[in-house]
């Protein structure tokens, strides 16, 4: 498994109230995101554990572009990754955000 | 609510889960932000999921107060390890305390992870040992198995110490895999690729005629949660009583006669023939034809 | 050592009355002058729905008999090399005749009969969760073998490097092969040894059963198994 962490400028989101959430699954071509709510209302942490190794340039390229189209500014995500496609891990991104700022399930 | 028409084969834990109990009433214990994930896991450098593959907590099922356990069939298999199978037990304990209406276990499982392969039978040893401690309380609990894992190995040992087995036809539920028997037995003991066949060994429609599903009911989300508040309704007009001698002779004798009447079966349709009038149709019949030709027969 | 010889040493020549149908064995002993009841399998046993409907007729049996008097305690000997794989024990619903072994072991303790298990042989996963691992106690003798998988087939499943593997099995007792590694994760309370009196222990192992499944705590306080009681803990306690 490959590990690290990248802090994102990002707004924060609209409404300010968030839930922590878990969205997706760890599974073979799939990852899960866990967002919890961070002190810093500015930045965004995304914790990155992927099984897949040396793909960092195209991690930080996805997770810039998700911190640029949301206002996700004093959140943490935390990915599980068992070798999601660029695709798959900006829409599972997306989904884990709007429940997040949505109406709890 | 997005998950109530969806089917309960393809969806999540998570949303087998929410979709199942009172809206809003769901609490989760020992939650994914904990981050109590596997170690083992990890010293073999594998993924891991912040919930271990399992959600266990607490809701309301039409008022009812529930406890409620989900495994993820598409995380390791629904495999049970160290702490998946602590947060069940765990579970299980606290029911003893609380007295909730019952126990759902939304089972979905391979059996034991073999990434933890001793951590995980012991586990299951102990789940054993906890639902038979709660059901001697007087709290039943149910199994629920629908989802793409089934409940295979410990798992199907556990799922038939439920007091009531709800299945869905793309269930299944037995003890070895068809691969494992294919694998050890050779293709002609068990041609693990033949999906009608593991079907006919082991699907919902067969498990439900033989009595070792008490329910089968079609595949979506809230055709399993009626039939859950059924059951509590069921045991609220009639409290378990714990296993008694009485009982256990009279499963034994049941399934001493369902072992000789069918002491050469190898197919689901020799099963099939003996119960139904129309053998040739019955893959082919939809839930409420099957179960009330089912009913019929007894 | 063959099951007769077992029985002489643990009961005495003149202590016992066990006999063996195939691979299933049944009969009574005496331990402390108590007389005990004992149920299992031999030559490692497949565990069918014919041998899983023959051990659970003798639990229920014996607490049939003692309904009325003092429960006596239940000797199981587990030699098993787990669950038969076979379509048609598949078909029957072998997971089913399982948990029935499973639920008559249930009703036993709560009647009051004290259990044990002594492994001898082997004790393979199925075989070894439907009866032998429910008991109060679970004893090994020296050579017992327990296992889910060998790490050979357990590499080509989870497709992780033999090497590996082993390498890990050296340093944890989590995943592979041996009673020493079930003891360390408390899902055996006890490995005799060779040099033991072993009609002793077993008074003993009778004598020093726990009222509830300790089985996570004492892995624990070995350091097998440092996080189940933890967790089950946190959960009950939300």
């Amino acid at each position: 498994m490959e590990q690290f962490t990248l802090t994102l400028p990002s707004k924060a989101p609209q409404p300010s109230a968030v839930h922590t959430v878990l969205c997706g699954v760890v599974s073979s071509g799939n990852l899960e995101v866990l967002v919890e709510p961070l002190a810093a209302r500015d930045t965004c942490e995304i914790v990155v554990n992927t099984s897949a190794h040396g793909f960092r340039d195209i991690w930080q390229a996805v997770l810039t572009d998700f911190a640029e189209r949301h206002a996700v500014g004093g959140l943490r995500l935390s990915l599980n990754d068992a070798g999601a496609t660029p695709a798959v891990v900006s829409l599972r991104l997306d989904q884990a955000f709007e429940m997040c700022v949505g109406d709890r399930a | 609510m997005t998950g109530r028409r969806i089917s309960y084969f393809e969806a999540s834990a998570r949303q087998r889960l929410s979709g199942l109990v009172d809206e809003k009433s769901f609490s989760e214990f020992c939650p994914p932000e904990l981050r109590k994930t596997s170690p083992h896991l990890a010293r073999l450098d594998a993924p891991l999921a912040f919930d271990d593959g399992v959600v266990v907590g607490r809701a309301t099922l039409a008022g009812h107060k529930i406890f409620i356990a989900a495994q993820e069939g598409r995380f390791n298999g629904g495999a049970v390890g160290e702490v998946h199978g602590a947060k069940i037990r765990g579970l299980l304990d606290k029911a003893l305390l609380e007295k909730p209406a019952a126990v759902l276990l939304l089972v979905d499982s391979g059996g034991v992870r073999l990434h933890e392969a001793n951590a995980g039978l012991i586990a299951i040893s102990e789940i054993m040992r906890a639902v038979l401690r709660v059901q001697a309380a007087g709290i039943p609990v149910f199994a629920l198995v629908g989802g793409s894992c089934g409940a295979f190995g410990g798992m199907g040992i556990v799922t038939r110490l439920c007091a009531e087995v709800v299945m869905s036809e793309q269930g299944r539920l037995a003890l070895s895999g068809p691969e494992v028997i294919e694998t050890v037995k050779g293709v002609e003991e068990f041609d693990s690729r033949d999906r009608a066949l593991v079907w006919r060994v082991t699907g919902g429609k067969l498990r439900r005629a033989l009595g070792e599903a008490t329910m089968l009911v079609d595949d979506l989300i809230p055709a399993f949660r009626d039939a859950s508040i059924d059951l509590i309704a069921k045991y609220k007009t009639y409290p378990l009583a714990p296993a008694s001698l009485e009982t256990l002779l009279a499963e034994h004798a049941r399934l001493t006669a369902r072992s000789e009447r069918f002491a050469t079966a190898r197919d689901g349709r020799e099963i099939w023939q003996a119960t139904f009038v129309d053998a040739a149709r019955v893959p082919e019949l939809s839930v409420d034809e099957f179960n009330r030709q089912l009913g019929e027969q007894v | 050592m063959s099951e007769q010889l077992l029985f002489d040493r643990l009961f005495g020549a003149d202590g016992h009355k066990i006999s063996s149908e195939g691979l299933f064995l049944h009969g009574l002993a005496e331990v402390d002058g108590q007389t005990i009841s004992v149920i299992g399998t031999r030559d490692h046993a497949a565990i069918d729905v014919t041998l899983a409907l023959r051990i659970a007729d003798a639990i229920l049996h014996t607490v049939r008999a003692d309904a009325s008097t003092s429960p006596r305690p239940i000797l199981f000997i587990a030699d098993t090399q787990g669950q038969a794989l076979s379509r048609h024990d598949e078909l029957l619903g072998l997971n089913g005749y399982f948990a029935h072994v499973a639920r008559c072991v249930d009703l036993a303790r709560r009647q009051g009969h004290k259990l044990v298990t002594l492994i001898h042989g082997e004790a393979v996963s199925g075989g070894f969760l439907a009866y032998g691992m429910l008991a109060d106690r679970i004893c090994a003798l020296p050579d017992a073998q327990v296992r889910v998988m060998d790490l050979r087939a357990m590499s080509r499943v989870t497709k992780i490097n033999l090497e590996r593997l082993e390498e890990l099995a050296a340093v944890s007792p989590v995943f592979a092969p041996g009673a020493e590694n079930y003891w360390k994760m408390g899902g055996i309370h006890e490995i005799w040894t060779a040099r033991d009196h072993w009609g002793e222990r077993l008074a003993a192992a009778f004598g020093s059963i726990a009222d509830s499944d300790s089985r996570a705590t004492i892995g624990n306080e070995r350091g097998g198994r440092q996080l189940a009681a933890s967790i089950a803990q946190l959960v009950a306690d939300a």
